[in-house]
């Protein structure tokens, strides 16, 4: 588990991440999103211990990360891909890594063989593609079989095949009871990947919630319906008090009510239906909206705070 | 915890191995599988064999009566320094601001967050490489240049003379204590341009400088300057009034490197990666 507390850290006068709280916890796979700029990788630094907070504390299963002796058995991260010296073999380089943490070096060979190095294990670091150095952080992560994993962009520069890897690999690792932290800037990804969402911009928190539960409250769900008499379809279900607006092909646009309303309406009443229809928003529209919100209030809290339910 | 393990990881209780010795490992290892570290190594090693080939064979038969009674003999066999001290000064450096370069530092600090414990052990790493390759490569450079040497040119050089054994491992003393000079130079100044320059500066501009300054200065400070200080560990008899005597000079020299290491020590915890 990951725990935020009050977290902040200040550049000079520019807030990154200010006042951010939320909870990582086991067992699931967490989506961490915002826009560019919204303080996520600064966040994962500050879990990492490299930068340290101005205010606030972030543990990692109750202590914070620079009190780890050998972190790499408590927290596997993939932050920088290539941020690795060029110069060494990936197995030299993950060799390195096992030894300062005391961790076997029979190991090596077994994360290079999961990330589908094995091949690759003698090549140069510097001349790995993209994807490759992601395989290469995540073999890294994977090194001290650690109960918390933490991924920055991961799918970065993988190809379809490496990117249907790592989603079953971060639902596995999720099955078997660790905490893990995604961040991504691809919603879909979350949609596929993520149980549970950390939305934040602008160095605050803008949501903490599940995934469904985004999709649900998201203000762009509505139901589409085409009738053979659209008219009086809708003077029904304006009486009934939902929200009825005409689009350009003559369907109607529903809100504030249901399927099943709207179904037993035309049915009681004999009206033939063309197309009766539920358009949800897609979680990259409700991530849109919410983002949107984040920098038109930037200076007010309370419709944050509304957003996030609590 | 099934998927991931094939091999079971021990516990910390289970090993017998302290942390301090497992950083250290890791950064042997770091130092040992990049080729910069052997081709520094060889250009040292070619530096001061060759130049002690050179020193012997061409320039000590050409020394006249009066220049071979002044010359100091393992200072000139260990002419090869000039250019070594360079490579062990790059070396140094480059074991932190390498890092820097490639960004690798923030995956070194996340794996070992006490960072201390990691200087010290990039430190110990780099001095014990060091000074054996160092201490090697002198002793052989005076051996080759013993080898070359025409008969009845120079006196008081065999290892029983006066200073000379001293003189020859202190060349390697002092390749080691200026290495460590660029270390923590590349701690504070973390990055290698940064370091190395200033590292130079430091060896070579102080004695250009006093030149220009009234002659009270060269006998005043000109004997405490880096490189002034430092050499004297590998003369083996001086033949110059000011200088400091070998061991004198010598903690003068590694003051120096204690300072840059203690300003490394101070500024690593409070920066962020």
């Amino acid at each position: 588990m990951i725990e935020a507390v009050a977290l902040s850290k200040r550049y000079g006068s520019v807030k990154a991440v200010d006042g951010l709280s939320f909870t990582v916890p086991s067992g699931q796979v967490t989506g961490f999103l915002g826009p560019n700029g919204a303080g996520k990788s600064t966040t994962m630094r500050m879990i990492l211990g490299l930068d340290a907070p101005s205010a606030g504390s972030v543990t990692v299963n109750g202590r914070p990360y620079t009190g780890y002796r050998r972190p790499l058995r408590e927290v596997g991260a993939l932050l920088d891909a290539k941020a690795v010296a060029g110069g060494r073999s990936s197995r030299n380089h993950l060799r390195w890594l096992a030894l300062s943490n005391g961790i076997p070096t029979s190991r090596v060979d077994d994360v290079l063989r999961q990330v589908g190095l094995a091949s690759a294990a003698n090549k140069l670091v510097g001349g790995f593609s993209l994807g490759m150095a992601q395989r290469l952080g995540i073999a890294a992560a994977l090194l001290g079989d650690p109960p918390v994993l933490m991924f920055d962009e991961p799918v970065n520069g993988l190809d379809p095949e490496g990117i249907a890897w790592i989603r079953s690999l971060l639902k596995a690792l999720a099955a078997e009871g660790r905490t893990v932290l995604l961040s991504s800037h691809l919603m879909s990804e979350m949609a596929l990947t993520a149980d549970r969402l950390v939305i934040i911009g602008r160095g605050t928190l803008i949501a903490e919630t599940t995934v469904a539960a985004l999709i649900a409250e998201g203000t762009g769900n509505y139901i589409r319906v085409r009738s053979e008499a659209p008219d009086e379809l809708k003077s029904l279900l304006l009486a009934r008090g939902a929200k009825v607006e005409t689009e350009a092909d003559g369907a109607l646009r529903v809100t504030g009510t249901t399927l099943d309303v709207v179904g037993g309406i035309a049915r009681d009443r004999g009206l033939g239906l063309l197309e009766l229809a539920a358009h949800q928003m897609s979680l990259e529209e409700r991530y849109m909206e919410l983002t949107a919100d984040a920098t038109e209030y930037a200076t007010d809290t309370a419709p944050l705070a509304a957003l996030t339910g609590k | 915890m099934t998927v991931l393990s094939t091999t079971t990881i021990p516990s910390p209780a289970e090993r017998s191995r302290g942390e301090f010795t497992d950083v250290v490992c890791a950064e042997f290892a770091k130092l040992r599988t990049v080729r910069s570290t052997y081709w520094t190594l060889l250009i040292a090693f070619a530096s001061n064999i060759g130049f002690a080939a050179l020193a012997a064979a061409v320039i000590a038969p050409k020394l006249s009566t009066h220049d071979r009674a002044q010359v100091d003999v393992v200072q000139l066999a260990l002419a090869g320094i000039h250019l070594s001290q360079i490579a062990y000064g790059v070396l140094g450096a480059l074991i932190i601001t390498g890092e820097y370069g490639s960004g690798m530092i923030r995956t070194t600090f996340a794996v070992v967050p006490r960072r201390r414990t990691l200087l010290a052990a990039k430190a110990l790493v780099f001095a014990a490489v060091a000074l054996i390759t160092s201490t090697v490569s002198t002793l052989l450079a005076y051996l080759t240049f013993l080898a070359s040497l025409p008969a009845n040119t120079l006196s008081g050089t065999s290892f029983s003379s006066s200073g000379v054994l001293r003189a020859v491992l202190g060349g390697g003393l002092y390749l080691t204590v200026l290495g460590l000079i660029g270390f923590g130079l590349g701690v504070v100044l973390r990055s290698s341009a940064g370091a190395i320059a200033t590292l130079f500066g430091l060896l070579f501009v102080p004695p250009l400088l006093l030149d220009l300054l009234p002659g009270s200065w060269k006998t005043d400070v000109g004997p405490y300057i880096p490189m002034q200080a430092g050499e004297q560990i590998f003369v083996a008899v001086s033949h110059e009034a000011a200088a400091l005597a070998p061991w004198t000079g010598f903690a003068a020299f590694c003051l120096y490197a204690v300072a840059a290491l203690l300003g490394g020590f101070l500024l690593i915890n409070r920066r962020d990666a």
